[in-house]
C-alpha cells in the first residue's frame, strides 16, 4: 500500500469538506462509523473482543496471571495494559522498537479503565503476598483511522467476558478447568473512550486514516456513567494545534450523548 | 495399543488433518493479506511489497529481498507471552523465509523488500505450518510471481502411531514412547520439501513414511488455499447473479 | 506495449462476448491451465512436461496456442509511458525526485518540466509536497525516469488525491478511456488516473468532487463484473 502522506491537496479538500460539514462518506462530522464487535476471538485468552469500525479492526485480549501485589497498592490486584501497533495493519508501522503511537494506544486505554475504575481490583487480591494482575493487550489488524477509540471499546467487552481462571490445589492457574467466575467489575461503569479531531475550526469524530492524517490535533476523553451521573476520567491532547473554550464547551456538550448513543449497543455484552 | 486400535482424543482418524479454514483479504490496508485455520490454530499473514528496502546498503541490485516476521500474539497462548519476539520466534521467521523462497520469483524486483507478517492469534499446535500455509495464500494474493503455493503441515508420532495434524494435547503425548512431531512443508505439486523440522526420538525408516504422509496431506490442504483465493474473484462477481 | 494489467479487466468486460477461440478462469500458482505439447507459455506460465502452469494468481487465458495468466492484483509495476502520479520529496541540483508509490523512485530531470526552468528557481516552480501527474519514459534499475513534457501532465493544483489498487485503473479508465469520460462528463469534475493507482479529482464544487470519488471507488470495488458500463449509467441516474 502507500507510503505517501495525506499531501497538501488533499489536506486542503477536507478542510473545506469539514468546514461545511461534509465528508467524503457521506457521514456528519460527528457520525460514528458502523461498527461491529465479537467476542471470543482466542479461546486461550480469558477474555477477548474483536471490532471493526469501517475498515478499522483491533483485537483486545484479556491474561490473568498470577503476581505480587505492588508496593504501594497491596491490597489490589494489577492491571497492564499494553499493545503493539503491528506491522500487519499498516504500511506505515514499521518493526522495532515502538515509536509514540505504540505506547500512546495502550496508555489511554489504560486511564480510562483505570481511572473509572471499572475492574474491582480489590477483589483480585489471593492472598498478602499473591494477587491477579490482568493483562490487557491491544492489536490493531488493520488501520483506517480512529484504532484509539475502537481499541477501547474492544477492551471494554473484552474485560465483560472475562472469566477468572480456577487455581488448582497448589495455587497454582489450572489450564483444564473450566473458569466459572466472571472477572470482578464495578456495576454499571464501562468506560469509552472518544478522541475529537481538529482541522480548520471543525471538529470531528471516527476519521477514516485519510482524514486523520490531515487533522492537526487530537484530544480523547473517558467517559463513563455511574447510575445517571457521567462521570470523565481521562483526557490527554495531542498534537500542536490548540482548543478553544468554545471548542471545548461543544465537546463536553457531545460527549454524553456519544456515551449514550454507543452504550446502547454495547449492551448486549455487558 | 495397535494401529487399529489407536484413538485420537479428537477422535480423528490417523491421517485426517483437522477442519480447514481459509479466507484471502482479510487485512485491506496490506497488498496481499490471509488467514488460514487448523482446528483451533488459527493464523493471518500480511504481505507488503514488492517495495523500497531501506537502508539503502541492505538491497541487492539483483533480487527482492524476503523479510518474514513471524510471532505470538500475547493471548493466543495459556500462559501468556509476553509481546515482541523471542528466540522461537526470531527461529520460526528464518524458517518460514526458507520455506517460502523456492517458489519466489524474486529477480523481477530488484532493490525491494517483500515484508510478510504472520501473526498467531490462537495457538493449539502447528502455528509454524498454519502461518506458512496463511503466508504463500497472501504472496499469491499480493500478485507476487511464485512457480507455486507453498503446504505445510505437522506429522508425527503418538507412542507407535504416526498420526497427521497434532493438537497441543497430541503434542504432549506422554504414554509409551511419547510425541514426536515434525514439521514439513512442501512446493503444493511439486517434489520438493522446503521445511523439514522434527523433536523427538524417530526411526530413519518412519521419517520416509512421515514425509510421504505429509505430501498426501498438502494435497488437500493445496485444494483449500486454492478455493480460498478463487473465492475472492467469485465473491466480486456476486453483483452478476441478481 | 500494452500493459499487461489493462489486458485482464478489458478480458473481463468481454466475457459475455467472448470469441469461442478464447477461455478465461481464475487461476492460482502451481495450478495446470491446459495440457498438451501445441501449447506456448507465454506471460505468468510456464510448461511443466506436457503442462501449461500458472506462476500467478490471475486470470488465465487462452487464446489459441498461446497461454498467458493476466494479474488481477499485486504492486504496481512501473512502464514505459505509464502516466502516474507522485509527489515531490525531494530537489536535487538537476532535477526532482518524486515519491510514485511504487518500489522505485522516480525522478524527474529539470530538462523534462514542461517550459524552460532555471535552476535557481526550481523550488518556485515544484516545491516538496507538491502533487504532479507526469509519464514514464525509462526504467532503469536505480529508478523511473519522468517527464512533464505531454497533454495532460504536470503540477496538479487544487482538488484532491486518493489512492485505489493498482491493478483496477484499467476498469476505472475502460476501453480508450470511456469509463473515465463517462465519470467526468456525469460530474464535470477534471479526472487524471495514474497507472501508480493514485486519481486526481478537481471539480467545480464539493458535491461533484465528493461524486466522483464516490464512482471511481464503486468501479475499483465492482472490477470482476461485466457490463459495468450500464450499471454506471444506472448508478449515475440514482445518485
Amino acid at each position: 500500500m502507500s507510503s505517501m502522506d495525506v499531501t497538501n491537496l488533499t489536506k486542503e479538500t477536507i478542510r473545506k469538506l469539514f468546514a461545511v460539514g461534509k465528508r467524503f462518506d457521506g457521514r456528519k462530522l460527528t457520525d460514528i462509523r458502523h461498527f461491529e464487535i465479537s467476542a471470543g476471538v482466542s479461546n486461550k485468552a480469558e477474555g477477548s473482543a474483536r471490532i471493526k469500525i469501517g475498515k478499522t479492526e483491533v483485537i483486545v485480549g484479556v491474561k490473568l496471571s498470577l503476581g505480587e501485589p505492588y508496593p504501594d497498592s497491596k491490597d489490589k490486584g494489577n492491571l497492564t495494559v499494553s499493545g503493539d501497533l503491528l506491522p500487519l495493519a499498516s504500511p506505515r508501522f514499521e518493526q522495532g522498537p515502538p515509536g509514540f503511537s505504540a505506547i500512546e494506544l495502550p496508555r489511554l486505554v489504560d486511564r480510562a479503565i483505570r481511572e473509572s475504575k471499572m475492574i474491582d481490583l480489590g477483589k483480585l487480591v489471593i492472598d498478602k503476598d499473591k494477587v491477579w494482575t490482568v493483562f490487557l493487550d491491544i492489536y490493531p489488524i488493520n488501520d483506517d483511522g480512529n484504532l484509539i477509540d475502537a481499541a477501547s471499546l474492544a477492551a471494554v467487552v473484552a474485560l465483560s467476558e472475562a472469566k477468572v481462571p480456577e487455581l488448582d490445589k497448589d495455587g497454582n492457574i489450572d489450564h483444564d478447568a473450566k473458569p466459572k467466575k466472571k472477572l470482578p467489575l464495578t456495576d454499571e461503569v464501562a468506560p469509552i473512550s472518544f478522541s475529537f479531531f481538529k482541522l480548520g475550526n471543525s471538529i470531528v469524530m471516527d476519521p477514516t486514516r485519510e482524514e486523520e492524517e490531515a487533522c492537526d490535533s487530537r484530544i480523547t476523553f473517558g467517559i463513563s456513567k455511574k447510575g445517571k451521573q457521567y462521570l470523565i476520567n481521562s483526557c490527554q491532547k495531542a498534537g500542536q494545534e490548540i482548543f478553544t473554550q468554545e471548542e471545548i464547551d461543544k465537546i463536553m456538550d457531545l460527549l454524553p450523548k456519544k456515551f449514550d448513543e454507543v452504550n446502547e449497543k454495547l449492551k448486549k455484552f455487558l | 495399543m495397535t494401529k487399529e486400535t489407536f484413538k485420537r482424543p479428537d477422535g480423528r482418524k490417523l491421517t485426517e488433518l483437522r477442519p480447514m479454514i481459509a479466507k484471502a483479504g482479510v487485512v485491506p490496508n496490506a497488498d496481499g493479506s490471509a488467514m488460514f485455520a487448523f482446528g483451533n490454530t488459527i493464523a493471518i499473514a500480511a504481505v507488503y511489497g514488492p517495495r523500497l528496502l531501506h537502508p539503502q546498503h541492505m538491497q541487492d541490485p539483483s533480487t527482492a529481498i524476503l523479510r518474514c516476521n513471524y510471532d505470538l500474539l500475547s493471548f493466543s497462548v495459556s500462559d501468556r507471552k509476553k509481546p515482541g519476539p523471542n528466540r522461537r520466534a526470531q527461529e520460526i521467521s528464518k524458517v518460514t523465509e526458507w520455506a517460502l523462497l523456492p517458489v519466489l520469483e524474486l529477480k523481477e524486483f530488484p532493490n525491494t523488500v517483500i515484508d510478510v507478517q504472520v501473526y498467531i492469534i490462537q495457538a493449539d499446535a502447528g502455528t509454524r505450518t498454519a502461518g506458512i500455509n496463511a503466508a504463500s495464500m497472501a504472496l499469491a494474493h499480493a500478485g507476487v510471481p511464485m512457480r507455486d503455493l507453498v503446504c505445510s503441515v505437522a506429522v508425527g508420532k503418538m507412542d507407535k502411531t504416526l498420526v497427521v495434524d497434532l493438537t497441543k494435547e497430541e503434542e504432549d503425548f506422554e504414554e509409551g514412547e511419547g510425541a514426536t512431531d515434525f514439521a514439513v512443508a512442501k512446493v503444493a505439486n511439486s517434489d520438493e520439501f522446503t521445511l523439514l523440522q522434527l523433536d523427538g526420538k524417530i526411526e530413519p525408516e518412519t521419517v520416509k513414511e512421515i514425509t510421504r504422509l505429509a505430501t498426501k496431506a498438502c494435497k488437500e490442504i493445496y485444494d483449500v488455499q486454492k478455493k480460498a483465493l478463487k473465492d475472492l474473484v467469485e465473491n466480486g462477481k456476486e453483483d452478476k447473479k441478481k | 506495449m500494452r500493459n499487461r494489467i489493462n489486458e485482464a479487466h478489458e478480458a473481463f468486460e468481454e466475457e459475455d462476448s467472448s470469441s469461442e477461440a478464447t477461455q478465461r478462469s481464475v487461476v492460482v500458482p502451481g495450478e495446470v491451465i491446459v495440457s498438451g505439447e501445441d501449447y506456448l507459455p507465454s506471460d505468468g506460465t510456464r510448461r511443466v512436461q506436457d503442462k501449461i502452469v500458472s506462476t500467478r494468481f490471475g486470470l488465465a487465458e487462452v487464446a489459441g496456442r498461446v497461454v498467458k495468466v493476466l494479474a488481477i492484483s499485486g504492486a504496481f509495476i512501473p512502464r514505459r509511458n505509464n502516466v502516474v502520479i507522485g509527489r515531490v520529496k525531494d530537489i536535487t541540483f538537476n532535477g526532482w525526485l518524486l515519491d510514485i508509490d511504487s518500489a522505485s523512485s522516480g525522478f524527474l530531470p529539470i530538462e523534462e518540466s514542461p517550459r524552460f526552468i532555471n535552476k535557481n528557481e526550481m523550488d518556485q516552480f515544484l516545491a516538496i509536497g507538491d502533487v504532479v501527474a507526469a509519464k514514464i519514459w525509462g526504467v532503469k534499475p536505480k529508478g523511473i525516469d519522468l517527464t512533464l513534457k505531454g497533454r495532460g501532465l504536470g503540477k496538479l493544483e487544487g482538488g484532491f488525491i486518493f489512492r485505489v489498487i493498482p491493478s483496477r485503473v484499467p476498469r476505472i479508465i475502460g476501453r480508450e478511456g470511456s469509463m473515465v469520460s463517462l465519470i467526468k462528463e456525469k460530474t464535470g469534475c477534471n479526472i487524471t488516473v495514474g497507472q501508480n493507482g493514485w486519481v486526481w479529482i478537481k471539480g467545480n464544487d464539493l458535491d461533484a468532487e465528493i461524486k466522483a470519488r464516490k464512482a471511481v471507488e464503486y468501479i475499483a470495488d465492482k472490477v470482476f463484473i461485466s457490463g459495468l458500463t450500464e450499471k454506471m449509467e444506472e448508478w449515475f441516474s440514482k445518485n
